[in-house]
């Protein structure tokens, strides 16, 4: 896990105020929120920001959500998960607007992150709203010259409950057209019936044919809730995948 | 922040207060334990498993897993805070107080140095001040809410330091390092605070 660290991050992350262009919706359970920031650093795929929400009270709550545009898009969307009973990501998904104000400051988080400079192939799986920073690593990498992309093969692997609950579908077929990438859905609730593809939760079988051999030696990165991540990262490193190499990061709901 | 806050507009508090003085700033109680972590869940085996305190001269100690078992035992309560902003009150564990491992060290050779470095399975580390994880204020934990501390929480051992942010608290611990010199470990050297003090609110580098 110490081998292959990325250079750290800004030395200091000052809370901005950006200006937020669009809120739209991704699913029924899901927003993302357009944003022009002023200054913005810029930030690698996978990573996150905090955003904070002052009443005018003075309350204030503070959540993180990924980002998921890549970074050569010059607006920063972030997709966040709503929870009924939560705070912050109802406001976020309901109430926020365009030309509305949103605090926030990142990017944060340095090593669930990646470069196509870094090379691959590239392994990534997903669990529900855990596909928003794996969709930053693939947005990022269809930036890049295809003779350079073809050397980067990427597969992805996302689970969701139904075909409704996946997340930037249409996106992500578009994105499987190009040849080097594969885009395989697993739904563990209910398809529609003329769904041929997995029907079931992630289980080895399934990491075995989407994943690489471990002589491939791919770059894992898996993301979602904490019974995925858990089954997923024992399950490749069962198969003979490097642990170093599996990057992983847990969403638990936060609302 | 400097000048006045900005507002969110329409925005409301609608969760209850915590009670005073035990939610520090930006966080929110949880009653759930989420897991983070950056990599697999290690489980190495019982028996290959040890414990090591190892001076920068190379002198050293170890316990077997039996061993550690077999010292003294601590049963803290504490309120914990993660980064990622939740927190969790009156958390219970149970495992041996590192001022019981440092004296046991001390008396082995072991030289005292103002700086620690935990290292764990995984290759994960983080540092702390020596002062930190002394005086009662830190334990390697084996025991969580009266049962064998799971492995996505950290177990079979993990260091339990509940007054600094969470991520100081290593799991799946195998070892201090006692080092003149501070030593930035993994999550330190990606861009988080080195200390961690969630009453300062120290989540990343350049925070107060």
């Amino acid at each position: 896990m110490t081998a292959e660290l990325p250079a750290a991050t800004a030395s200091r992350l000052d809370w901005h105020v950006a200006s937020v262009t669009d809120v739209r919706r991704e699913t029924a359970r899901t927003c993302s929120i357009v944003l022009d920031v002023p200054q913005w650093p810029g930030h690698r795929a996978g990573q996150h920001v905090d955003v904070r929400l002052v009443a005018d009270d003075g309350y204030q709550a503070q959540r993180s959500y990924s980002i998921a545009s890549p970074p050569e898009d010059a607006s920063l969307v972030l997709t966040v998960e709503r929870i009924d009973d939560g705070e912050v990501s109802p406001y976020l998904c309901d109430v926020l607007q365009a030309h509305d104000g949103l605090e926030l400051r990142g990017p944060i988080g340095g090593y669930f992150v990646w470069d196509i400079a870094e090379g691959g192939p590239l392994l990534l799986v997903a669990g529900g709203s855990g596909v928003v920073p794996l969709a930053a690593m693939l947005r990022h990498r269809a930036h890049a010259a295809a003779s350079v992309r073809a050397s980067v093969p990427a597969h992805l692997l996302y689970s969701a409950r139904t075909w409704d609950d996946i997340i930037y579908r249409d996106d992500l077929e578009q994105l499987a057209k190009f040849s080097d990438v594969t885009v395989a859905f697993t739904i563990t609730r209910e398809a529609p019936s003329d769904w041929r593809g997995y029907r079931r939760r992630i289980d080895r079988a399934m990491l075995e044919e989407i994943g690489w051999p471990p002589s491939a030696t791919p770059r894992a990165y898996v993301c979602g809730p904490t019974p995925l991540v858990e089954s997923v990262a024992t399950l490749l490193v069962e198969i003979g995948h490097d642990p170093a190499r599996v990057r992983t990061e847990r969403f638990g709901p936060t609302g | 922040m400097a000048g006045n806050p900005f507002i969110a507009r329409g925005f409301h508090s609608r969760r209850p207060a915590a009670p005073p003085g035990r939610l520090p700033p930006g966080q929110y109680e949880t009653r759930d334990f989420p897991v983070l972590s950056a990599g697999p869940t290690p489980r190495p085996p019982l028996a290959a498993w040890d414990f090591t305190i190892r001076d920068s001269e190379g002198h050293s100690v170890r316990w077997s897993w039996d061993d550690l078992r077999a010292l003294p035992r601590e049963t803290p309560t504490a309120d914990i805070h993660c980064v990622t902003k939740w927190s969790k009150f009156d958390t219970k564990w149970e495992g041996v107080s590192v001022d019981t491992l440092l004296a046991a060290a001390r008396s082995a050779g072991v030289a005292s140095n103002p700086f620690v470095l935990a290292v764990s399975d995984g290759g994960y580390t983080t540092n702390l001040p020596l002062a930190d994880v002394t005086d009662g204020k830190a334990w390697i934990a084996f025991g969580y809410g009266g049962e064998p501390l799971a492995p996505e929480h950290g177990g079979p051992a993990r260091l339990l330091v509940p007054h600094l942010y969470f991520w100081k608290s290593a799991k799946w611990i195998r070892g201090l390092r006692l080092l003149p010199d501070d030593q930035p470990g993994f999550w330190e050297q990606l861009g988080y605070h080195n200390y961690g003090d969630p009453w300062r609110e120290q989540r990343y580098q350049g925070d107060p």
